[in-house]
């Protein structure tokens, strides 16, 4: 009797602090700030480049890439945020059939947002921004010169974010899957929280690529 | 750390206006010309508050312990950091030069 309360007190003093829900929140977190870094050196590794370029100069990112397109982009990726944050509204609330509706929406607008980028990397790619050229003649009609890093830089950049979208619409499916076959309650949702948060660092992110890439 | 179940949702339509308000003065001011400076720092500004924006409300750190704010900012020091650290070769336009003239000289002693 005796040895049973020792066992029982000890199994007290060293219950772990972090729950399974909280315990997959942070894993999600600690990846989302290693992420944060890898588009930090990208980034700054771009403004290095740019600024580098020196004399033979870097093209105005307006002369090549449409930023009207990139705006729509932008606002759809906002609107998949919100959908997301809907879901995971829907589900604390124990509304199963809303949070799939939700998260289908999101789907769609990643699906949506990946099919523009292939259309404006193809679109780009005709017009001859490559890995070793820019385009001899800017969006404004004008001959353009500059650095060719332009394209390398661009494609890096732009499809590192492309494939976090991709990792991220079928993450989304997979969540999907699991609500469709009623694995999610208004009690147990950690997992679509989680997911939450990668779709939206995936938003915040390209927050910052279209103002540094498309904008600056 | 986990707050499932929290009832207090933020207004996300009021957020997603924000966020699609500021992305159109984003747009809005790289079309007339202003002076550059005054336009990289607004245009970071406006990013840096949409990224606020969308950290404290859609991934709910505003409900969340501090210490996880904390957490999640140090990265972006660290980048803040990083862009300081390569200052001196992205002002320096000597760089090119510095380049440019030892490669020159080679040039020449091997045409002798």
């Amino acid at each position: 009797m005796e040895q049973a309360t020792t066992l029982e007190h000890t199994e007290d003093v060293y219950e772990p602090s972090l729950t399974p829900d909280s315990l997959g929140k942070l894993g999600m977190w600690i990846f989302l700030i290693g992420d944060t870094m890898s588009f930090g050196a990208l980034l700054a590794a771009y403004a290095a480049l740019r600024t580098g370029a020196g004399v033979i100069g870097w093209v105005p990112p307006s002369e090549i890439l449409g930023i009207n397109l990139t705006a729509g982009m932008t606002f759809l990726l906002i609107c998949s945020s919100v959908t997301m944050v809907k879901a995971l509204e829907s589900i604390q609330k124990g509304n199963v059939s809303r949070m799939c509706t939700f998260l289908g929406l999101t789907i769609l607008g990643g699906v949506i947002f990946l099919g523009l980028q292939a259309y404006e990397w193809t679109h780009l790619i005709k017009h001859g921004l490559t890995l070793t050229e820019i385009p001899e003649h800017g969006l404004k009609g004008g001959a353009i010169a500059g650095s060719t890093l332009f394209g390398p830089t661009f494609y890096a950049i732009t499809g590192f974010h492309g494939l976090h979208v991709t990792g991220g619409v079928i993450y989304l499916i997979v969540i999907l899957i699991h609500g469709l076959r009623g694995r999610y309650t208004a009690e147990f949702n950690h997992e679509v929280e989680i997911v939450g948060l990668y779709w939206h660092f995936v938003d915040l992110i390209w927050i910052m690529v279209f103002t540094f890439i498309y904008l600056i | 750390m986990a707050q499932n179940g929290h009832n207090e949702h933020p207004k996300y339509m009021w957020i997603f206006l924000w966020l699609a308000v500021l992305t159109a003065i984003e747009v809005g001011i790289v079309i007339p010309d202003f002076p550059k400076a005054l336009t990289i720092i607004l245009l970071i500004g406006l990013a840096c508050a949409k990224a606020i924006l969308v950290a404290v409300y859609f991934m709910h750190l505003k409900f969340e312990k501090r210490t996880l704010a904390v957490i999640v900012i140090t990265p972006f020091l660290i980048c803040v950091f990083l862009v300081i650290m390569l200052l001196p070769d992205l002002t320096s336009d000597k760089r090119h030069e510095g380049i440019e003239k030892p490669a020159a000289e080679v040039v020449e002693t091997t045409e002798h």
